[in-house]
């Protein structure tokens, strides 16, 4: 399924509802930690970077947490790395500090089968053994193909198993939005 | 096993859109299994190589150098020729990607008892591995092996010919420092027509935009170097570091020649090794490169090896990274045929 034979199906949410979800999760993440300075966020490459580096403003503006950041690239843990004929192309990781010990966050913008996440939390082992692993995404699209569930969720959408669920940053698109994708109607 | 092959040809020419030169039979353009030399290769080719293997750097930092990439996978280095670096540096590269990587040195062979070269690729084969990863003294054995092997053939080196990634280590380095090649001098010094790492660095330089000098006594010069890529030809060494932004230091390789190739190591040393003195006549913040094992005071003065422009052990690092990069492109393009695309 190539992306560019994609046409916009019907829209989820604007500008202005992304910067509510956003607020909310950020309280879910302080709600849910018990020791602001053992806080991590670690944004999953791609869509999951910008998403970290907003619900780290959040928790500094609003509610005096300073969590670091870090930038986890999953493609060498992937379990179809072989499968398919483009190569993979792997991305920067860049994880500045020890996670043992640490209350970590990770940070996606679309769960869906879980398989991605599956990878993040065994490449998130390889540096370190964390007191507590965290999931919070933007959009849960439901259709899971592992035993994998969300902590702190923006929006939970239905969308069939052939639409794409995107979510548009103004770091890396053109708006803010997150809109349901599908193939052209013939 | 011909039909996926095909299949996979077909694919990869699709996405190529038929833009490719024609086809070299020899360096196998396009078929992303094989890293038998950079003759031919496009520059996005190698840019993408080199963009992987920055990434792959970031593993050799993490607590846990170790990633699950090539589980279940077997790489074998096959060397014909003895090396310790090169073979070290691609074993550590399987190994931190979870390969299972099995060391065949020549001298500890059948080839002793009079095997041929390709019966003892034959019986490895034999034991499935995906990657084989190739060191000969005589040139074009890689491709050879590419031709009647069905594993992905990676050469560590042949003959006089080429050493595809010494050079795009080398390539990686000088991205480090500077970001971009292009429009950069690049002087390479030594025996030119003996060098298998001055074949590929011309290709690989060149190809990133570098301009680059060659320079060498004229028997170390080969006639049909500017058909390896455009360069300029230099008879004195100070000619060649004249305000050039890096200088690649060939070791003199006795070994690969039965007659004496110059009179004797002092004047090699004085006519044409780096020193203290001419390594002046270089950019200010030029960089020096050895691709090792370096002849301490023949080509190379100790104090300019050990100095603050030699990034010589950058070479070496970078080489683990490279090859992490290198062996994940062939070792998945073996595996992609044997599943259905997702």
């Amino acid at each position: 399924m190539r992306h560019d034979e994609l046409v916009e199906r019907r829209r989820l949410l604007e500008e202005e509802e992304i910067h509510a979800r956003i607020d909310q999760m950020a309280a879910g993440i302080a709600k849910r930690c018990p020791d602001p300075e053992a806080l991590v966020l670690v944004g999953i490459r791609t869509g999951g970077v910008p998403l970290a580096e907003r619900l780290q403003r959040r928790l500094a503006s609003r509610l005096d947490v300073h969590p670091p950041i870090g930038i986890l690239d999953i493609t060498l843990y992937r379990d179809d790395f072989f499968r398919g004929l483009e190569q993979p192309q792997v991305g920067p990781t860049n994880i500045g500090f020890p996670l043992g010990d640490r209350f970590v966050v990770l940070v996606d913008d679309v769960l869906f089968t879980g398989r991605t996440v599956r990878a993040a939390i065994d490449a998130l082992m390889d540096f370190g053994r964390p007191r507590r692993v965290l999931l919070a995404v933007l959009v849960d699209r439901g259709g899971r193909e592992l035993p994998i569930a969300a902590d702190v969720v923006g929006q939970r959408v239905e969308a069939s198993n052939d639409e794409t669920v995107e979510v548009r940053l103004v770091e890396t698109a053109e708006e803010d939005a997150v809109v349901v994708m599908g193939e052209r109607a013939r | 096993m011909v039909r996926s092959k095909s299949r996979r040809k077909l694919a990869s020419q699709d996405r190529r859109g038929g833009s490719e030169p024609p086809g070299d039979d020899l360096s196998k353009l396009g078929d992303p299994r094989h890293l038998l030399g950079l003759d031919g290769m496009r520059r996005a080719e190698i840019e993408e190589i080199l963009d992987s293997a920055f990434a792959f750097k970031e593993v050799l930092d993490r607590p846990i150098k170790k990633v699950p990439t090539l589980r279940g996978k077997m790489v074998i280095n096959l060397f014909f020729e003895p090396s310790t670096r090169t073979r070290t540096s691609f074993e550590i590269a399987g190994k931190l990607l979870s390969a299972d990587v099995i060391n065949f040195s020549a001298s500890a062979s059948a080839l002793e008892k009079g095997e041929t070269l390709l019966d003892t690729a034959l019986n490895l084969q034999a034991m499935r591995p995906d990657v084989l990863v190739v060191r000969s003294a005589s040139s074009g054995v890689p491709h050879m092996l590419a031709r009647r092997l069905e594993c992905a053939i990676v050469s560590a080196g042949d003959g006089w010919h080429e050493h595809p990634t010494q050079a795009l280590l080398d390539a990686m380095s000088l991205r480090e420092r500077w970001g971009s090649l292009d429009g950069r001098t690049v002087a390479i010094v030594g025996d030119i027509a003996r060098s298998r790492v001055a074949g590929s660095n011309i290709r690989c330089l060149t190809s990133l935009g570098a301009r680059v000098r060659v320079c060498g006594p004229r028997t170390m010069i080969p006639r049909n170097v500017e058909s390896l890529g455009k360069v300029t030809i230099h008879h004195r060494i100070a000619e060649a570091l004249e305000a050039a932004d890096a200088v690649m230091m060939l070791r003199i390789q006795k070994e690969r020649s039965s007659e004496p190739i110059y009179p004797s190591d002092r004047e090699y040393s004085r006519l044409f090794g780096l020193n203290t003195m001419n390594v002046e006549l270089l950019e200010k913040d030029a960089l020096i490169l050895h691709p090792g094992p370096m002849n301490r005071g023949i080509e190379i003065e100790p104090a300019v090896a050990d100095g603050p422009r030699s990034i010589i052990l950058d070479q070496v690092e970078n080489g683990v990274a490279l090859r992490m990069a290198v062996l994940c492109r062939a070792a998945r393009s073996v595996g992609a045929s044997l599943e259905a695309p997702a």
